[in-house]
């Protein structure tokens, strides 16, 4: 009787097995647990038939129908796992996409050039606690030029080729007047700069009738040259993020006394002399002086008590530099494939 | 102003060579601009004697000259008119190579041998005349090498002046500063007055002499104007930047360059009565020496004899009265007039001229009697004639004062920030040509200096003016740099502004490209762009395409994008942000705006989908985002704009609490036809005052009970605006309405063709508690019966509310 239950279970064992084995898709499988191990199954129908035996062979036989029953079981679901493991893996297959093809997004847009130089040198000063004032554009001859010691007929007005209104108002032709606006407003000690759009009647490769200029100004008890020295030069070495050289040549400006050129080692070749720089190793960035006296009664502060400096740059011309532009009207053409190459 | 080098350092030695004057003269303010060579490279030139002439067996205009090189003689060949025995000349002998790589060999001219060339000075690159052979000083030595003779080696330097720097615009004022930098003496040349061989004079009066408070006069008889200029003369003038024109003018024009005072020359017998200076009278005309007659204005300085204006003082002298190639006698002009008597003049009748720039910089107004008689002597030596006394008109109350200026060694230091000795700054001022009227050791200001400024300095008018002196003398280049030490004081950061660069961040990752356009825009397209706007207009605009200021951003971002358009570009986004210039009652605005503009297809073009055209609803989602980036999405609104520049169907105005901030829309379709815009544009403007605020947000709380969402398909007439629908469904749920969301709209079959329907989704939640079935249908029932008061909405047939 053992003898025959063995062979009975090792040829239902044998036989489902192959069936698992053939078993394709989670379905078929599940037809042969269920031929072999529902409630109708066939080894539950043997474990039902136990009662058929001598109570003494019961136990013996029922383990190993059971030991069959768990061997099938193992098979099944080993088989449940590969066949599953399969199907992801036809899956993963079939969803393959191409991953060089471009990714699905909005065209992004940008800061101008110019701008981006502009937040720059922002960052830079107001780091420092300096304040952005801005100003108006259209601007009478007071604030453009008598309140920074430049009367009617001085020479210095043709260093400043204005655009004027019928009415005597002109367009600024530095940001200087919203300086000497924040003079009259606030009381020292002033830290400021002031950007914006500044006209000149010029247009040429290094110039455009509209630019762009920051200027900036600070006021206190016991400001002096060697400050702006100190200011001018640690702010061109951070703007460039170069230990660059950079040297003071006496110049002249109506509203400042001192007045200096300021020259910055070239950034392109390092002071060895190349286009950019017309083999001189240097560029003029920026002018700069200590506040003249005048300028300082004519906006009711106290010259023998505080003084200041003052220093003024072409935003665009030191976007040029930082960025290797050739030609400062390319800036107020607005070709988009200019524009989108600073994205 | 141009000089040449070695004029220069004729009259001092700095002890430096030619780099490091340059760089010096730079380094104290007297910029170098450029050098050039005052003559191309050419070799084998020497001086040459001519020691006979006989002419050419073959050729009339051919002579056969014998020319000595100083130790050998040579046939040369020569067609100048001008050659004869005796004359100094340059000889290219045979080997010379000339500019343009031109070699001189041996050559037979109409049979006969020719061993070098006689050159004329355009041969040379000295200049362009070629109508004769170089004529050299007698002096010189035959053999000695042209270059050398000449000092050919030496350079024509432009200097960038700053406009206070007016003692520098000569030979006497640059080597003066020069010999300040280098501590060298400055050697003159003689300027002995010449005596009076005749006693012919001219009488000069001065009737406003706060213009012209001196002015010298000298009468010449007797000068063979056509005589000509030597070269030593001509060539200084070459090298200065000035052509020769005759030997009066030309020692006029050498004075002006060499001290720096202008002259006038008048030819003696065209002038009548006396001189008289004074201002001009109505209706005075002026024919000028360059043709073009002037109607005068009673604001200018005149030179004037009893016929009338005979030149602008400082300015131009007039035809009358100028020398002509006849003339016999002259009269020579040598005044100081003041800075703003001339200033204001040339610019008022765009007559810049070499003597205009050095008289409203300030003439030394002590110079002018060493300025006439070193002309009269130079006259005398090269035209010939006899001078007569120089008469001298002055009102020396009117002459500049040589304003007293203290300087505190105290505030030098505090302004400096740097410690300079007094010893230095005595050497310094010294050196300057600074008079020292005081000099007091001691007080809390230190040592105290007063000085009188030197003759020829305009712009020393207080202590920062000697701050400046002192500091460009110590060396700008010595001060030491330093961080200001100043009260570190927080800034304030507006909690109701956004700052700018934020705005146009955002803008930029919307997908715009920043632009930045000219303010000033061209009148036909600003007028296109804001028919009803008069733009300020600039009274000297560059070209009549710049010449109005823009009224509002569409001007420049609509022709940026035509532009763009043209150079092969699809899809165009752009944005600006900038002040517009409208006139108005109360003056002129100068409004702070953003304004954007698209064209094209909505999205970049892709593999992973088709792009439609943009339309209307692109430009509303930007303004939408733009809008609740302030925080203000509930208090605009959106209302159809009667915009004439904008489509009468796809536009709007944006209305903050009811009141227009801004529009937005399609280009108006005549326009983007008159543009030759093939594609529909859209475009946005907000005022910058709206866009840059921001409000504070307040948190509300969340709600802890589930939210509820309840979707109704409406039917309304076409014209009913959509937003009515959300006004009303607002207003009738109030805060328990969460969320609304049009989620589409049809028109079309199944829907009268008057009428439209339109998908909304309400999200409700109670903040207090959850919703029950009861109350959410009562809520429906109150928005469906409200919509059908206000706009007469119905459900869609078959669509129960869901
Ligand atoms: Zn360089």
């Amino acid at each position: 009787m053992s003898n025959d239950l063995d062979d009975t279970l090792k040829q239902l064992v044998g036989e489902a097995k192959r069936a698992v084995g053939e078993a394709g898709d989670e379905r078929a499988l599940d037809d042969v647990r269920v031929r072999y191990l529902g409630k109708k199954g066939e080894l539950t129908a043997l474990l039902k038939s136990l009662g058929q035996l001598a109570p003494e062979d019961r136990p013996a036989a029922g383990a190993r129908i059971n030991a069959a029953k768990d061997e099938l079981q193992d098979a099944i679901g080993a088989r449940r796992q590969h066949l599953s493991r399969e199907q992801m893996a036809r899956a993963l297959e079939a969803e393959q996409v191409d991953v060089t093809l471009p990714g699905r997004r909005d065209a992004g847009g940008g800061l101008h050039p110019v701008t981006q130089a502009l937040l720059r040198m922002e960052d830079i000063f107001v780091g420092a606690g300096y304040s952005v004032v801005t100003g108006p554009e259209v601007e009478n001859d007071y604030y453009n030029f008598e309140a920074l010691n430049i009367p009617a007929h001085h020479p210095a007005r043709a260093m400043h080729d204005t655009f004027y209104f019928a009415d005597g108002t002109l367009l600024r032709t530095h940001t200087s007047p919203s300086q000497v606006h924040t003079m009259e407003r606030e009381e020292p000690p002033i830290r400021v700069i002031c950007p914006g759009r500044v006209y000149r009647r010029d247009s040429d490769l290094t110039h455009s009738p509209m630019f762009q200029q920051l200027e900036g100004l600070v006021i206190d008890r016991g400001i002096s040259f060697a400050d702006l020295k100190g200011t001018v030069i640690e702010f061109l070495q951070r703007f460039f993020e170069k230990e660059l050289s950079v040297r003071f040549r006496p110049s002249y400006f109506p509203f400042t006394e001192p007045s200096a050129e300021v020259d910055v080692q070239c950034v392109q070749c390092l002071g060895e002399g190349c286009r950019v720089c017309s083999h001189t190793g240097w560029l003029e960035v920026m002018g700069c002086g200590v506040v003249h006296p005048n300028v300082l009664e004519m906006s009711g502060i106290d010259s023998e008590t505080y003084s200041g400096f003052a220093f003024g740059m072409g935003i665009d011309r030191l976007a040029m530099l930082l960025y290797e532009v050739d030609d400062l009207r390319l800036f107020y053409d607005n070709d988009l494939r200019f524009l989108r190459q600073f994205n | 102003m141009k000089f040449s080098e070695s004029w220069l350092r004729e009259w001092v030695d700095p002890g430096v060579d030619r780099d490091t004057l340059f760089d010096q003269l730079t380094m104290a303010g007297l910029e170098v601009e450029g050098s050039e060579p005052v003559a191309p490279d050419f070799t084998g030139v020497v001086v040459g004697e001519v020691v006979d002439v006989t002419p050419h067996p073959d050729a009339d205009k051919l002579s056969v000259c014998e020319v000595s090189d100083g130790s050998e003689r040579w046939q040369v060949v020569c067609g100048a008119p001008n050659v004869r025995t005796g004359l100094i000349t340059a000889f290219a002998r045979v080997g010379a190579v000339l500019p343009e790589d031109f070699r001189i060999r041996k050559a037979k001219l109409r049979g006969v041998e020719s061993h070098g060339m006689l050159c004329s000075a355009a041969e040379l690159g000295l200049g362009d005349d070629h109508d004769g052979i170089i004529e050299l000083d007698p002096a010189l030595t035959p053999g000695a090498d042209l270059r050398a003779a000449l000092a050919l080696d030496d350079v024509t330097v432009e200097l960038n002046l700053t406009p206070n720097r007016g003692d520098c615009l000569s030979i006497r004022g640059l080597a003066r500063e020069v010999g300040v930098l280098n501590d060298r003496a400055v050697a003159e040349p003689e300027h002995a007055a010449v005596p009076a061989s005749i006693d012919d004079t001219f009488p000069v009066s001065l009737e406003a002499p706060a213009g012209c408070p001196r002015f010298l006069g000298r009468v010449i008889r007797g000068i063979d104007i056509r005589a000509a200029s030597p070269l030593w003369l001509t060539e200084k003038l070459r090298r200065a930047g000035l052509r020769s024109v005759d030997a009066v003018v030309d020692v006029t024009n050498y004075l002006m360059l060499e001290l720096g005072q202008p002259m006038h020359a008048y030819d003696f017998n065209r002038l009548s009565g006396g001189v008289v200076v004074r201002m001009a009278e109505p209706g005075e005309k002026l024919e000028l020496l360059d043709g073009q007659e002037v109607a005068l204005d009673a604001e200018t300085l005149l030179i004037t004899d009893a016929g009338g204006p005979i030149g602008i003082a400082g300015v131009m002298g007039g035809e009358r009265s100028g020398t002509q190639p006849d003339t016999r006698d002259v009269f020579l002009e040598c005044a100081f007039f003041s800075p703003l008597a001339v200033a204001g003049t040339a610019r008022r009748y765009g007559l810049h001229t070499d003597a205009s720039h050095r008289y409203e910089r300030g003439v030394d107004f002590e110079l002018q009697h060493r300025a006439i008689e070193r002309a009269t002597r130079l006259l005398l030596d090269i035209v010939g004639g006899s001078a007569g006394p120089v008469v001298e008109a002055v009102a020396p109350e009117h002459l500049p004062d040589r304003r007293q200026v203290r300087l505190r060694e105290r505030r030098l230091h505090e302004l400096l920030g740097v410690e300079i000795a007094a010893a230095e700054v005595d050497g310094a001022l010294a050196r300057l040509d600074f008079e020292l009227v005081a000099r007091v050791d001691g007080g809390d200001d230190g040592v105290c200096w007063t000085v009188a400024s030197p003759t020829h300095r305009y712009d020393i008018e207080r202590e920062a003016d000697l701050v400046e002196e002192v500091c460009r003398i110590y060396g700008y280049n010595r001060v030491p740099a330093r961080r200001p030490q100043t009260a570190l004081a927080l800034r304030e950061v507006p909690l109701t502004r956004s700052p700018e660069s934020r705005l146009k961040q955002l803008l930029a990752d919307l997908g715009f490209q920043e632009a930045v356009t000219y303010s000033f825009v061209d009148p036909r397209l600003q007028d296109l762009l804001d028919p009803a706007a008069t733009p300020l207009e600039l009274a000297n605009p560059m070209s009549s395409e710049q010449s109005v200021m823009r009224t509002n951003l569409l001007p420049g971002l609509v022709g940026t994008l035509r532009v763009n358009l043209s150079r092969q570009q699809e899809r165009v986004r752009l944005f600006e942000v900038g002040l517009c210039f409208v006139p108005g009652a109360e003056g002129l605005s100068q409004r702070l705006r953003l304004g954007g503009v698209c064209c094209g297809p909505r999205e970049a073009a892709s593999w992973t989908r088709q792009s439609e055209p943009t339309d209307f609803f692109d430009v509303k989602g930007v303004v939408e985002r733009l809008v609740e980036w302030t925080g203000q999405a509930g208090r605009v609104s959106y209302r159809p704009a009667g915009d004439p520049v904008l489509h009468p169907g796809q536009s709007a105005e944006l209305l903050l609490d009811g009141e227009p901030v801004g529009r937005l829309g399609r280009l108006h379709p005549e326009i983007e036809a008159a543009l030759e815009v093939t594609k529909a544009v859209y475009l946005f403007e907000i005022e910058g005052e709206t866009i840059l605020s921001r409000v504070v947000p307040q948190h509300r709380g969340i709600s802890r009970f589930p939210s509820v969402r309840r979707d109704l398909a409406l039917v309304v007439d076409r014209e009913v605006p959509a937003a009515a629908i959300e006004s009303t469904v607002r207003e009738t749920l109030g805060p328990l309405l969460v969320d609304f969301t049009l989620f589409d709209v049809y028109q079309g079959k199944g829907i009268d063709s008057n009428e439209k329907s339109l998908a909304v989704g309400l999200t409700l939640q109670d903040a207090s508690a959850t919703l029950t079935e009861d109350r959410i249908a009562r809520c429906t029932q109150d928005v469906l019966a409200a919509l059908e008061r206000a706009v007469g909405a119905r459900l869609r047939s078959g669509g129960a509310p869901g």
